[in-house]
């Protein structure tokens, strides 16, 4: 019997090139931010312009999370997403209409129930919009790209015109709750207060579902879902219910994102969903498709350039976004952190 | 035998089709005076057009498997030329073709960059950075009024021959101004570019993309470059689209984003293809001409339907004219379950 060949695994550390092509994504955010402090030059305005970069980047990555996971999930390409978007503006903006009371009271306690009521509804409605969409529209036409395109697109006219029979034909102005009003200063930078709010619900968010996924049994199986399905299905999950879950959390999700947007603009129309779902693209194409963590800094690069260019070049801020995506497209065809393997 | 050749061997393969086809092509042959009266030519002139746009869009959608959201935005350059040249060129016959000619090659070399960066790696993501570009083309053209005349487009000047103070005389009890003429040129350079495409879908080339829309592994493996095919496609099909374009912008006198660069536009475009049949060119032909009568004429009928129903509240707003895509949607979402092969793919069955 011979000796088990002597095995050395080299233990030595990656070369730098290496550890630093792998941290690139991760870090692009901060070099946007430095570039674009040394581009402006003035600390306040820089600050300002940050805010709601990261403000506008939260938000949207709500938006894109669900739509980027489904993909993962199951291949299915779901173009009526923005459709929820919409939706969820709808209704939470009708709850806060409805409750003026409340959101015109100088109370911060009263405004942020009725933004959490608003939210709350909005939440529900598209997450059982989403329900039946699966059903309805998405179920029949598993695994055929063509169709799936076809039909979610379908589905997204017939939704916005529902909102048209619904809530009338036009746009509809309303103001923010009272203590969501207004910016303070801090350093000689005026950061609008509703700004900083949604940047720290981004922010919980982000670190919520990035707890779920890594710490909890069902986000090992919808993360190892989404890097090989058949093998958990073999494994005895029932990838489908997992997969309707998801779908029904990602509309929720827009739907949350929806009515964010909508508080943000302070304007909506049945039609924003369908303009949102361009920055929503563009997002999970960058980041990679089935990847949450590169939809997260797709989001963030996305609104901080929009918001930079925007101030030093206005021309230039309607291509940015085509320009960004082509960038990360030439450095990483398939996206930044690209979970789900060419299937 | 004359014919067959013409029509590339692609025979219709059913009665009723070939009289419809038939009858599609006699009317608008003889539009002007089968139809007399300005509506009537308008909407001939407009099937004429959107028959050969969808049959660009069907040579991509059908024929190669490739959703594509940017076909308008093809379809507005090659508009977009064409008002632009007569704008600065002058008017005149140099300027149409330039403006042609330059459009469809900006359609194409903009579906070529496209091209390289999605199908490159997946065919799903062309559906997407087709639909971001188009969009943001859109906005630059509404942003950038001093060229494009931003949302409310511009008229221009087509040579004198064409226009309707050009009178010719009288024929079979029609007075024949420049607008027939128009119409003519119009018609003409619809069927010669159809009669090409069809040409196409039925070389070995069209063979090939058939053959990669339905298994483009296997194509693969077989010895073909998938990705130069499918390339290539997008390439004709925007040019092409942009011809219609120029087509559309000569009929009309006036580009703007709405008649030509509308995200409503390019859905009416994927239900033309959807319902009159997909991977068939002859699908493009009922599609594109039941789809213009309806807007045409049904809208009204609609209209009348809601002041019927005015007492009934709900549904007198589902019937109003503007909720027109509501049922346009639901329509297609249908025709994408229950008739995927389209009016012509029933017809052929049924035969």
């Amino acid at each position: 019997m011979t000796d088990a060949p002597d095995h050395r695994p080299t233990m030595a550390a990656l070369p730098f090139a290496d550890r630093l092509a792998r941290a690139m994504p991760v870090l692009l955010v901060p070099i946007l931010l430095v570039v674009g402090f040394l581009a402006i030059g003035n600390p306040s305005s820089w600050l300002t312009l940050t805010v709601s970069g990261l403000a506008m980047g939260m938000m949207i990555f709500i938006m894109a999370s669900g739509l980027t996971l489904v993909f993962g999930l199951m291949d299915v390409i779901n173009f009526g997403h923005g459709a929820f978007i919409s939706v969820g503006a709808f209704v939470g903006i009708s709850v806060v209409l409805g409750l003026a009371e409340w959101a015109q009271a100088p109370s911060l306690l009263l405004n942020l129930g009725v933004v959490l009521l608003a939210v709350l509804a909005a939440m529900a409605v598209t997450g059982l919009l989403g329900w039946a969409f699966e059903r309805v529209i998405v179920k029949p036409v598993y695994g055929a790209h063509l169709k799936q395109i076809l039909v979610t697109v379908g589905g997204l006219i017939v939704i916005e015109q529902l909102i048209h029979v619904i809530w009338g034909p036009d746009e509809i102005f309303f103001a923010r709750p009272e203590m969501l009003k207004g910016a303070v200063t801090f350093w000689g930078a005026a950061l609008e207060k509703y700004r900083l709010v949604a940047v720290v619900i981004g922010l919980v968010l982000f670190v919520a579902m990035r707890l779920v996924f890594r710490r909890t049994r069902i986000g090992l199986i919808v993360r190892a879902g989404v890097e090989n399905g058949e093998m958990v299905e073999a494994l005895g999950y029932r990838l489908r219910l997992v997969f309707v879950g998801v779908f029904i959390a990602g509309s929720a999700l827009a739907g949350l994102g929806g009515v964010m947007w909508g508080l943000y603009e302070e304007v909506i129309t049945a039609g924003m969903g369908e303009e949102m779902m361009i920055l929503v693209f563009i997002v999970v194409i960058i980041g990679g498709l089935g990847s949450v963590e590169g939809a997260f800094i797709g989001a963030l690069m996305v609104g901080l350039l929009q918001n930079y260019i925007a101030f030093l070049e206005p021309k230039l801020a309607l291509i940015s976004n085509i320009g960004l995506m082509t960038a990360i497209l030439m450095w990483r065809p398939q996206g930044m952190m690209p979970v789900v393997k060419a299937k | 035998m004359m014919l067959h050749a013409l029509i590339s061997g692609d025979r219709p393969r059913s009665r009723i089709l070939t009289a419809l086809l038939l009858a599609i092509f006699l009317g608008l042959l003889f539009a002007p005076f089968l139809f007399p009266g300005v509506r009537a030519l308008e909407t001939a002139a407009r099937i004429s057009v959107f028959i050969l746009l969808a049959a660009s869009y069907d040579l991509l959608l059908g024929y190669t498997g490739v959703v594509s959201f940017a076909h308008t935005m093809f379809f507005g350059m090659g508009a977009y030329g064409v008002g632009l040249a007569s704008q600065h060129m002058g008017r005149g016959y140099g300027s149409l073709i330039v403006g042609s000619l330059a459009g469809a090659a900006l359609a194409a070399a903009f579906a070529f960059l496209i091209a390289l960066f999605s199908l490159r790696v997946r065919a799903i993501f062309f559906a997407m950075i087709t639909l971001a570009v188009a969009s943001a083309v859109a906005v630059l053209v509404s942003q950038l009024s001093s060229i494009t005349g931003g949302e409310d487009g511009f008229t221009f000047q087509i040579p004198r021959a064409l226009g309707p103070a050009n009178r010719m005389g009288e024929f079979m009890g029609v007075q024949i101004t420049g607008k027939i003429l128009n119409y003519y040129v119009v018609f003409f350079c619809s069927l010669i570019l159809f009669l090409v495409l069809l040409r196409i879908v039925n070389s070995p080339f069209g063979r090939v993309l058939q053959a990669i829309r339905e298994n483009d592994f296997r194509a693969e493996a077989i010895g073909y470059r998938v990705v130069r095919y499918r390339t290539i496609a997008t390439c004709i099909s925007a040019a092409v689209a942009a011809l219609a374009g120029s087509l559309f912008a000569l009929w009309l006198r006036y580009v703007g984003p709405d008649t030509t660069l509308s995200f409503e536009l390019m859905l009416d475009l994927l239900l033309i293809v959807v319902i009159g049949g997909m991977g068939t060119i002859w699908g493009a032909v009922i599609g594109a001409t039941l789809m213009v009568l309806a807007q045409t004429y049904l809208q009204d009928l609609m209209g009348s339907a809601a002041e019927a129903t005015a007492a009934i509240p709900l549904l007198s707003r589902l019937l109003d004219p503007d909720r027109w895509l509501l049922w346009l949607g639901v329509l297609f979402i249908l025709s994408v379950y229950f008739f995927p092969a389209g009016i012509v793919g029933r017809l052929r069955a049924g035969r």
